[in-house]
């Protein structure tokens, strides 16, 4: 049995009863770094009612906190509990997801206990009994390699790594920790859940855009667009010549006179790339672009590039999706 | 209520980013500095909350990059008052560096709430706000997209969650929150009036109180993603090129 | 016997005339004290210099009306309406020479051939002008006077013209009739409808002739007395419109009313000048400007007609105390309005009264800009200017990036002296599609032997569109910078290739101490293809059209050199319909470029205009002489579906085509 200093903690992300996926992919990191540092892998569940979820978590064990004030996730709640078991445990590493919920704990909790703090990690690893980290700045134009050699709290960039690792073949020994803090002294309370409102194309809030241009030629094009956008759960959305044509709506338009977007996928098809479109989405997280000119400015905006009629490509990848989900 | 701005500069990624000989750090002599785009907000969401519900708001500044025109900009938008934390490196200092002096400096101020950004793009720890309320042990939530007063002491804020969802959650004051965006972009501010605002407003220069920090994560090396350039080209038949896109949505975990 | 008539004929009681005038000369004082009243809300603008040009052209606007004449049917119209009217009213005053001072004016030749047929004559071609107005408001209805509101008030104005018109001749044919006048053939329309009394017994006709007398009377003063308060008030304040013109060059924009308490710009009437409030009342309602505006033809909300009548009623009620509380800016004339124009000046140039649109336009912007009230484009843009120095809110060092690769070194001019500084400005130096077009100028000039330089990461942009959306702090902050460099260097002209730049180098940086001539670089091309310059041997075979810049041509008159050059190239030049002064806005002018375009758009100005260069026959080219033109129709060619019938070029590419197959052809 390794000594709790060695262990490295996840936090367990949920909301609405649901473990955020990223939380399997810190699982799935957390096991090697555990690994390399001979420490123990832990998942820490904090919540109401929520002990189900433990089942799914790839650990060395879950400490499980439930409190009728945890129901609802306040930044205020949810760092008081993690404090206090960071602070009686003291592991290693604690790992939070670069998200919402993840950047408040982790920047509290490393203030708090004076531990430093490593964000926006897309890798992580052991060496020399050190943690070394490599994370994103600066807008991802820089990639910046750290060590710390004692305890640390990190935050990890979703989608940094798989998931599969994380995800429990059996599950793991779960131990009930007594709720350890108080949550009068908090000073917030949740108070409700805002959902998005529906039916409502909003292309800014989209994490997945499938963008047309004018290589889709003709309006009769855009169902197959759309089938796509269908199979990736995201919007259509589209270049000036097509709102144009008058063949989607001014709402759809991505660029200088139209929206700016900043999704997690951009799926360019048959769009040139001109700066006036680019200006509004090459702040995308990840660029695809497919199109038939090998010289398109796209490709030097893009992640990865596709020189292929996209009328050849559309059915296919539609159908691969779709074959993926079913 | 009395409202605490706290503004950062960081490196303006329109400038190409070169690092130093110590392949450590940015090199100073090509950076420009700008306002962090979140402290940005912050600042709006301040004068926001002055101009609907009536506030005095002071914003503060450590003395590196352009703080002067910062702090300037910012009275000529609004603001009421402008410190700015004198002694500091050239360079700046890092994010818990940073933190740690602004809570020096809020010390001897009374302010019921502190806006700053929720991240600055240019440091390991990006996080000023969420470590400023750690340090002082006040409430924070961060990630917020609208903050609004709620009763006596208190406000109430959104904070975004992926999909366009969000909780609305009650702060009590006082209390740290780390902006993402105000409700509306940050106002334009006409060069007049910030030229103007140059002429008759002084800013109040404080010598900042040197923090102790830990140890900071050492930094190995600073280097720029490779494929930055030009995408990387995808070749095969139509049903191989799916198979690969799909992979790399997997990957990121986009796929569906 | 000596061609006479006798005066006051068959009316005794005459005299009474004035006391019937009375009442309606002072109706009509009040009217007009009360409109001059008005302006005097405006602040102060002087505007009493270059007393002998201002009566020139009033003599030849108001009085000649050269602009009206511009076009055949509304010009003669208005023309034999007018000046009919100027004849008779000097006739009726003749009359009362002869009352009063017993100058013979009715009797002898001067009787005979001008106060009868020529008098007559006018009389008729007044009452044609009449008719001709009338024709147009009731049946042909274009479009310009009916939108966005119809001015009905004129139908009131010409019935009652043509009523004292009619009536006059009726009375003179009457006269003629009973006094058996030997003379009446003279008086050819008096003579006309005296056919109709022939043979009426005497007494008849000299009832008649009294009745008719008094109504022609009533409806001359009637029309006296309503003046002041109908469109016809513009008769008097045009003419003090057009004298009181603006005779600075159009390309350099009045400075604003400051920042008083209200702020800089004008949010209210009283932040205007009196001279724009006169335009108000000017205004004849023609819709001329509104005919030729392309924010209103492109399907924007303004109309600069509209714009003018908006600001007018707005005046009016203002003094009724009637104006509902309602704001100049945002209510009367709102943000869409004031954000639509493209500072294009067509409507200047086509208002046959000389009103002027753009500095109220862009009072109205220094004002919204003063409150940060711009639209999220415009913002980013103004704050990448004030920190970048470029409206594209890119690296001030990589300014001059579109050098590198040349195979001509430029030279930097803040190090050795050039003759000529080339002003690159933002849209040459940064956009991808103006660049190429920037660097076939700098090698044609550089092959030319031309001395020039760059002032490299020293430029900033000009400033010129900047102070056209209002935003004259960060225009001044600019021309510092600028003049800060340029002081240090030593050059003798500043050559431009955006016409833009060009216009605020030339007419506004002079202001703040910049004495350098401004040229435009077709105008330095021009030189260079003259016969001593550069010898293009091969000719360039093409039909071409060309695109006169608005801030090149209308704003600077530079209007021949870039066609003396295509024709030296041996191009065959075109002209499209609008060319010249009444050019067609490509749609970037005025910081309209940076902004979110209107909803509602019909037709970019962009795309009206290359489909009138596409319609021209067997013409495959649209030449361009301002780098933001390149991306407007290089974006419209795409969207009208004209990429194959139209290439669009700049004239630095065309020169260099010329010369690179002169080289070629030797190798
Ligand atoms: C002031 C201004 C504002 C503008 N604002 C915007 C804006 O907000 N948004 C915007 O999008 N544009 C804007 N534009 C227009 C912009 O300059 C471009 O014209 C436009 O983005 C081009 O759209 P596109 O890429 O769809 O068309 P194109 O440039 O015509 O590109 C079509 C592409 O499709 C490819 N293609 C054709 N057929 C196929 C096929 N079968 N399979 C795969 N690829 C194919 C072609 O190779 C080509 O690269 C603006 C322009 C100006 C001047
Ligand atoms: S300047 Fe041009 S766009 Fe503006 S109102 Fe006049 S004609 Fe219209
Ligand atoms: S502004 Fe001038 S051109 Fe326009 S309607 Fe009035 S008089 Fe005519």
């Amino acid at each position: 049995m390794s000594p709790a200093g060695q262990d490295v903690w996840v936090h367990v992300e949920h909301l609405k009863g649901r473990v955020a996926g990223h939380t399997y992919e810190l699982l799935g990191k957390g096991r090697e770094i555990a690994d390399a540092l001979a420490g123990r892998l832990i998942a820490v569940l904090v919540g109401s009612g929520v002990r189900p979820l433990a089942e799914t978590l790839a650990a060395d064990g879950v400490l499980y906190v439930e409190d009728a004030g945890l129901a609802e996730y306040t930044p205020g709640s949810h760092a008081a509990v993690m404090r206090a078991l960071v602070e009686k445990e003291a592991p290693r590493a604690v790992l939070f997801g670069a998200t919402s919920m993840g950047m408040d704990l982790a920047s509290v909790l490393a203030a708090a206990l004076e531990r430093p703090l490593i964000v926006n990690c897309v890798n992580l690893q052991v060496r020399d009994g050190r943690t070394v980290a490599t994370c994103q700045m600066c807008g991802g134009k820089l990639l910046c390699e750290a060590e710390a050699s004692g305890p640390v709290v990190v935050t990890v960039m979703p989608g940094s790594f798989p998931a599969e690792a994380g995800l429990a073949k059996s599950p793991p020994p779960v131990e009930a920790v007594p709720m350890p803090a108080t949550l009068e002294t908090v000073g917030m309370r949740a108070i409700r859940l805002l959902e998005p409102e529906p039916g409502d194309v909003d292309i800014t809030k989209s994490a997945v855009l499938v963008a047309v241009g004018r290589g889709i030629q003709r309006q009769d094009n855009i169902p197959l667009a759309e089938e796509l956008a269908g199979a990736l759960g995201g919007t259509v959305c589209a270049s000036r010549p097509v709102v144009d044509q008058g063949w989607l709506p001014m709402s759809r338009q991505v660029g200088k006179s139209g929206m700016m977007v900043k999704p997690k996928l951009y799926l360019a098809l048959g769009i040139s790339g001109a700066p006036e479109h680019a200006e509004g989405m090459k702040d995308s997280d990840l660029i695809i672009a497919v199109n038939s000119d090998a010289k398109a400015p796209i490709f030097d905006i893009a992640d990865y590039g596709i020189v292929i009629d996209m009328y050849d490509l559309l059915p296919a990848l539609t159908q691969a999706l779709q074959g993926r989900k079913a | 209520m009395n409202i605490t701005v706290l503004l950062s500069m960081v490196p303006d990624l329109v400038e190409e980013l070169e690092i130093d000989a110590s392949g450590a750090a940015l090199d100073t002599q090509w950076l420009r500095y700008v306002i962090s785009e979140s402290d940005d907000h912050a600042l709006e969401q301040a004068l926001l909350l002055k101009d609907r519900h009536g506030a005095s708001v002071s914003v503060m500044a450590l003395d590196y990059g352009d703080a002067d025109q910062v702090l300037f900009a910012a009275l000529a938008r609004g603001a009421d008052e402008a410190v700015k934390l004198t002694g500091i490196p050239e360079a700046g200092l890092g994010k818990r560096a940073a933190a740690a002096t602004f809570k020096e400096a809020l010390g001897g101020i009374r302010t019921d709430l502190i806006l700053t950004g929720v991240q600055a793009i240019d440091d390991l720890d990006a996080h000023v706000a969420g470590m400023l309320g750690g340090m002082m042990a006040l409430p924070y939530v961060g990630v917020t997209r609208s903050v609004e007063p709620s009763g006596e002491g208190k406000v109430l804020v959104q904070k975004e969650y992926p999909g366009g969802a969000a909780a609305e959650i009650e702060v009590t004051l006082p209390a740290v929150i780390g902006v993402l965006s105000a409700p509306q972009p940050p106002r334009y501010v006409p060069v007049a009036r910030i030229r103007e605002v140059m002429k008759t407003r002084t800013l109040d220069e404080r010598e900042a109180v040197p923090a102790t920090v830990p140890a900071e994560p050492a930094i190995i090396r600073l280097f720029k993603p490779e494929s930055a350039e030009h995408a990387q080209m995808l070749d095969g038949s139509p049903e191989e090129l799916a198979e690969q896109i799909v992979k790399i949505l997997e990957d990121r975990g986009l796929a569906p | 016997m000596t061609p006479m008539r006798e005066l006051n004929w068959n009316i005794a009681e005459h005299k009474l005339i004035y006391a019937v005038f009375l009442p309606f000369l002072i109706v009509f004082l009040w009217g007009v004290f009360v409109t001059m009243r008005r302006w005097l809300l405006g602040r102060p603008d002087p505007r009493w210099d270059r007393l002998w040009e201002r009566l020139v052209g009033v003599v030849a606007q108001a009085g000649v009306q050269f602009r009206i004449l511009r076009e055949a049917y509304a010009g003669v119209l208005h023309a034999t309406l007018s000046w009919g009217f100027f004849v008779l009213l000097a006739a009726t005053c003749l009359v009362l020479l002869q009352e009063y001072l017993g100058l013979p004016t009715l009797q002898g030749p001067f009787y005979l051939y001008f106060m009868s047929l020529v008098v007559d004559l006018f009389g008729v071609l007044a009452l044609v002008g009449t008719g001709m107005a009338l024709l147009r408001r009731w049946v042909l209805k274009p479009k310009r006077l009916v939108e966005p509101r119809g001015s009905d008030g004129y139908s009131v104005l010409l019935v009652l013209i043509f009523v004292i018109l009619a009536s006059g001749f009726v009375v003179e044919g009457l006269r003629i009739v009973a006094t058996r006048d030997p003379w009446g053939a003279w008086s050819p329309g008096g003579w006309l409808f005296a056919q109709a009394f022939l043979g009426m017994p005497q007494e008849g006709l000299e009832r008649l002739h009294r009745i008719s007398w008094w109504g022609h009377a009533v409806a001359a003063f009637a029309f006296i007395a309503y003046l002041p308060f109908s469109r016809a008030m513009h008769i008097l304040v045009a003419p003090l419109s057009i004298f009181f013109r603006s005779l600075e060059p159009l390309g350099r924009l009045p400075a604003g009313g400051g920042a008083g308490a209200e702020g800089p710009g004008a949010s209210s009437l009283r932040q205007l000048t009196w001279k724009h409030l006169l335009d108000l009342d000017a205004c004849t309602e023609c819709g001329r400007c509104q005919a030729a505006c392309p924010a209103w033809l492109s399907g924007a909300p303004l109309s600069p007609k509209g714009l003018v009548l908006d600001l007018r009623d707005h005046l009016r009620a203002r003094l009724g105390h009637s104006n509902g509380g309602r704001a100049m800016v945002g209510d009367v004339i709102t943000r869409e309005v004031i954000w639509s124009c493209f500072t294009c000046g067509a409507c200047h140039e086509m208002c046959p009264v000389y009103i002027e649109p753009v500095p109220k336009i862009v009072e109205m912007r220094r004002f919204l800009t003063s409150q940060g009230d711009v639209d999220a484009t415009l913002q980013d843009t103004l704050t990448a200017t004030s920190r970048y120095g470029n409206s594209l809110g890119q690296s001030p060092r990589a300014r001059a990036r579109w050098t590198q690769g040349l195979d001509v070194t430029i030279k930097d001019i803040r190090r050795e002296r050039a003759r000529y500084l080339w002003f690159v400005g933002d849209y040459a130096s940064y956009d991808p599609a103006a660049r190429d077009a920037t660097r076939a100028a700098a090698r044609v000039l550089h092959r030319a032997g031309v001395d020039f330089g760059i002032l490299y990461d020293g430029e900033s942009g000009s400033g010129n569109d900047a102070r056209r959306v209002g935003e004259e702090g960060l225009f001044e902050m600019l021309v510092e910078k600028n003049l800060a460099t340029m002081r240090g260097c030593e050059f003798d002209e500043i050559m431009t290739t955006d016409p833009h730049t060009y216009n605020t180098l030339k007419n506004e940086y002079p202001r703040f101490g910049a004495t350098w001539p401004v040229v435009h670089y077709s105008e330095v091309l021009d030189r260079l293809v003259q016969p001593d310059g550069v010898r293009l041997t091969r000719k360039l075979s093409r039909r071409v059209t060309y695109h006169d810049p608005c801030y090149l041509g209308r704003y600077n008159g530079v209007f021949d050199a870039p066609r003396r050059v295509l024709r030296a190239l041996g191009a065959e030049l075109v002209e499209m319909p609008r060319n010249r002064r009444s050019s067609y806005c490509c749609g970037a002018g005025g910081g309209r470029i940076w902004m979110k375009e209107a909803a509602g758009i019909k037709e970019r100005p962009a795309e009206s205009r290359v489909r009138e260069a596409a319609a021209l026959d067997a013409v495959g080219t649209l030449v361009v002489a301002c780098p933001k033109e390149m991306a407007m129709f290089r974006d419209a060619v795409k969207t009208t579906g004209l990429e194959d019938r139209l290439v669009i070029k700049d004239l630095a590419e065309l020169v260099e085509e010329a010369t690179t197959l002169e080289v070629s052809g030797h190798a």
